[in-house]
């Protein structure tokens, strides 16, 4: 028995333990406090003169800054600071110097060298309880959608019976469907057909006897679920859009569940201004446009939201014919012909008041309007000479298309003559995304001040560090070579393990400290297990190599079972948890698979290259 | 080696497992858990004062201010203060509030956290965590029934609702708070002293296949004394870095290191006592283990 790795195996592990120190390196370099200077709409572009103005104003405060730089979109400005204690004053500062057309945003700016960074390496995220921010979780009133389109059917179908004379009753049922109730079969028969024919994603139920016979109407589940998800993803892009207003750099709008957003805002305190702007809802008005010859008093003027009409626009009148709570869906789409349009459904009232407006109005043009809820600062002095900065909210309407009205319109219709598909899905998203969304409501808020994100780091690292030292000195002193060895393949497995999380992109949070602080700990168990099985062989009387040679085999299945277990308890974890419970079970998980490695590969290639291969008399490994 | 008859004590050790969860039961059944924000809901803020805060000027101050029943405790240090409002506060209010404290107090007051909680939110989370504890369960059991045999993946499961029966109780007992964080150490506790369980299961296996002569008492008393080494050593490392981080980590994460404190001296225990006496109790033994032979290989082929 000689205990020797074949040279492969030696570079296997060497490998592994370089790709691991190359990506764990890039968390050494603490990142710089910085501003992100970016314009207010995204097709803006920032030039050397913007950037002067910016550092002119931080020289004029007297706050150090470098390395300022214009990236390559041009779009976005980076101007490093070298006090994290100035960098509100400095965002302040310069915010007032650029005025409202530009979003200056607190950031971190990674200062991770381009050798590493050019093959991928980035130091680990920092979750909110360690970087200080906000989090709220939204809920998204996915029934109050699904009610709106029920009224929307029973308007529908109230009115064809109507249209087609037959006569009946038709109305809503608490299990968000439409009853119709007729006065004999073929009555019912007439109107199944009519409402399958004009309907054919309701099913339908029938039911009855006598002079009292029903239909009933019911959404399927399929479409339960796509008036839900629609709801949830209108939200998303709303608040997307708002979030992006809030200037902040890296935020996190994410779906959760069924019926949940989270968003998370790295770095702003000011709460109650993050929700005011986020709870602001988006809306659309339809307005026909004003003759030409209509007095002054009743028309407005409107500019144009895209970028390639930007300073054209048109004279609207000032009467509305309906907003964007009327809207129910609005859907990109192709005419027979093939040529691009967008489908436009609304609710029963808006079909009505839509129908009355353009009736008579076939041949003229109707805008539509986009409404945005925009913040101008104002710096006030106060009395005791401080200044005070003052948000003061305003509607922004940008008018999006102004089609001609072809005929008579009703709940549906459709917006044509587009250029082409992807100017169609803008449109179809900007009209969502304006349409009154199904009512949300915040049902979780955390914020995170920075020194509370920063203590929080320094107690982790610091539990960490003496953890470690005891457990080590433990290791050395109980297994004396072998201890050693052990520790050097904890190390190592420290070292993989934030390489790894760094590598995928895992954020770190403070139950993730601890999820390290604990693989610490149980990291040593394979080890411990072997080296037992070790001293147990050498009692048994077998000889050194022998000895290394049958611990490591019958140690290596009960390290696999234990593990194996363990890592479908942190599996579980991860899938039912939220938060703080899923940063635990990512740094558990991937602790467990490294220390696998370490513990049996990386252990047994130092054990061989110390003992094997030669006459080993004793081992060191404690007392027997 | 000296093989200690750790079986010879297991009615002591039952009677004692006994005591400690009918303690965990009464105490969960009547003082119940004093459950964190996470599960209740409400609103919770911590603030900093420059110098050693008065609580009672706070308490002064948010009753005036119109925050009846909110509660003001200290929280690690007597700089950082709790303040938490019951359920039925509006999302903002958290933020007035510590304007509130700001313009009341003559010393510096800093925000650390504001936390919110709406009340459907904790509802679902209690659901989640039980749900997650039983699927661990479940799958674990399942594992060790195919790794090893039924019998072990009952005795191991014994042991597991045992130590977190315990732990829980030992929370409701000293009124530590439950959060979400407390949760997933109780997690970690079912991974941890599953760990123990196998190691240990692993042995009695293996030895109920070498040692074919002995009894079931001996062989488990045999294995338990092989892997007693191993067990103290792993568990003294755990315990230490755990103690580290209960002692220097901070407030936030003070419950998760008590509960995995509690969970691991729990769970070595009971890997010993409860899941080997399981298995003696369902009168295990190496017919219970013997590599199966297969069957049909001895047979001759009748064929026409």
């Amino acid at each position: 028995m000689l205990n020797k790795y074949p040279l492969w195996k030696y570079l296997l592990v060497l490998a592994v333990l370089a790709i691991g120190l190359f990506y764990a390196a890039p968390n050494l370099y603490a990142p710089d406090p910085a501003l992100q200077i970016t314009g207010e709409s995204s097709a803006q572009m920032i030039d050397e003169r913007t950037l002067g103005r910016a550092t002119a104003a931080l020289e004029e405060a007297g706050i150090d800054h470098f390395g300022e730089l214009i990236d390559e979109s041009g779009r976005n400005a980076l101007v490093r600071l070298r006090d994290p204690e100035q960098q509100l004053v400095a965002q302040a500062r310069v915010q007032r110097a650029l005025g409202d057309g530009f979003i200056v945003a607190l950031n971190l700016a990674p200062t991770t060298p381009s050798w590493l960074s050019d093959f991928g390496g980035q130091p680990m995220k920092l979750g909110l309880d360690l970087s200080g921010g906000v989090h709220f979780k939204l809920e998204v009133d996915v029934n109050a959608a699904m009610e709106r389109r029920q009224e929307y059917f029973e308007t529908a179908i109230r009115r064809a019976l109507r249209d087609a004379r037959i006569r009946g009753i038709v109305g809503l049922d608490g299990d968000l469907s439409v009853v119709a109730r007729l006065r004999s079969e073929e009555d019912r028969e007439a109107a199944r057909s009519l409402i399958a024919e004009n309907h054919p994603e309701l099913t339908l139920e029938r039911a009855g006897s006598g002079e009292d016979w029903t239909i009933t109407a019911s959404m399927t589940e399929q479409m339960r679920t796509e008036i839900a998800n629609y709801a949830v993803s209108q939200n998303l892009t709303t608040l997307r859009n708002r979030v992006n207003e809030l200037g902040v750099s890296e935020p996190l709008v994410q779906r959760q569940g069924q019926n949940r957003i989270v968003v998370e805002l790295p770095g702003i305190q000011d709460t109650a201004e993050a929700k005011r702007i986020l709870g602001t809802v988006a809306n659309l008005e339809f307005r026909l446009v004003a003759n030409l010859d209509a007095p002054e008093s009743e028309k407005q003027r409107f500019e144009y939201r895209s970028d390639e009409r930007s300073g054209s626009f048109e004279w609207l009148e000032r009467d509305i014919i309906i907003t964007g709570e009327r809207v129910a869906n609005a859907q990109a789409s192709f005419d027979e012909n093939g040529r691009p349009n967008v489908q436009i459904s609304l609710d029963g009232e808006g079909g009505t008041l839509m129908s009355r407006a353009t009736r008579n109005n076939v041949k003229r043009r109707m805008g539509v309007l986009f409404i945005e809820r925009k913040f101008r600062t104002r710096y006030e002095m106060q009395e005791d000479g401080t200044e005070k900065t003052v948000q003061i909210p305003y509607d922004e309407r940008k008018l999006l298309t102004a089609p001609v009205i072809q005929s008579a319109l009703g709940a549906q219709f459709q917006i044509t003559g587009l250029d082409s598909p992807l100017e169609a899905s803008e449109l179809a998203l900007m009209l969502r995304a304006g349409a009154l969304a199904a009512p949300i409501s915040f049902v979780e808020e955390r914020t995170v001040g920075p020194s509370l994100g920063a203590e929080n780091i320094r107690l982790g690292v610091k539990s960490v560090q003496f953890g470690l030292a005891l457990v080590v000195l433990f290791m050395i002193l109980y297994y004396r070579v072998f201890g050693v060895i052990a520790v050097v393949a904890l190390a190592a497995n420290l070292v993989l393990l934030v390489a790894f999380m760094s590598l995928i992109g895992a954020t770190l949070t403070l139950p993730g400290i601890a999820g390290i602080v604990l693989t610490v700990g149980m990291a040593v168990d394979a080890n411990v297990l072997i080296f037992s099985r070790i001293r147990e062989e050498l009692r048994d009387g077998r000889t050194p190599q022998m000895a290394i040679h049958s611990g490591y085999d019958a140690a290596l299945s009960t390290i696999l079972d234990a593990n194996i277990t363990t890592l479908i308890v942190a599996v579980i974890l991860y899938a039912v948890g939220t938060g703080p419970v899923k940063g635990f079970a990512v740094t558990l998980s991937v602790g467990i698979v490294t220390s696998m490695f370490t513990a049996i590969i990386g252990t047994r290639a130092l054990v061989n290259l110390y003992y094997g291969g030669r006459k080993v008399r004793t081992l060191s490994i404690g007392g027997v | 080696m000296k093989v200690i008859n750790f079986m010879g004590q297991r009615h002591l050790a039952l009677g004692m497992s006994a005591v400690l969860l009918l303690v965990a039961i009464f105490s969960l059944s009547t003082r119940q858990l004093s459950w964190g924000l996470d599960f209740t809901g409400g609103t919770l803020v911590e603030v900093h004062y420059s110098e050693s805060a008065d609580l009672k000027l706070i308490r002064q101050t948010l009753d005036v201010g119109g925050y009846a029943g909110a509660v003001v405790v200290s929280f690690g240090t007597d700089r950082d203060v709790l303040i938490r409002l019951p359920q039925g506060h509006a999302d903002t209010e958290g933020t007035a509030l510590v304007s509130l404290l700001e313009s009341s107090s003559e010393v510096g007051v800093e925000l650390r956290r504001i936390e919110f909680v709406g009340p459907q939110v904790g509802d679902e989370l209690r659901e989640q965590g039980g749900l997650a504890m039983l699927m661990a369960l479940g799958m674990v059991m399942l594992y060790i029934g195919f790794r090893f045999q039924f019998k072990f993946a009952l005795g191991a499961v014994a042991a597991l609702v045992h130590d977190v029966i315990i732990t829980l109780g030992f929370f409701s007992l000293i009124g530590l708070e439950f959060d979400l964080t407390v949760l997933a150490a109780l997690l970690a506790v079912i991974g941890y002293s599953l760990n123990d369980t196998i190691v240990v299961s692993d042995r009695i296996r293996e030895n109920f296949r070498k040692l074919r002569k002995m009894n079931s008492l001996e062989v488990i008393n045999i294995s338990l004394s092989e892997t007693l080494g191993r067990t103290l050593v792993t568990s003294l490392t755990t315990l230490l870095v755990l103690a580290c981080l209960a002692l220097l980590g901070g407030a936030m994460i003070k419950g998760f290191a008590v509960a995995l404190l509690v969970g691991v001296v729990i769970g070595t225990y009971s890997s010993v006592y409860v899941a080997a006496s399981v298995l003696l109790l369902l009168r295990v033994s190496k017919d219970d283990l013997m590599l199966p032979v297969k069957e049909g290989a001895e047979q001759e082929d009748l064929t026409p």
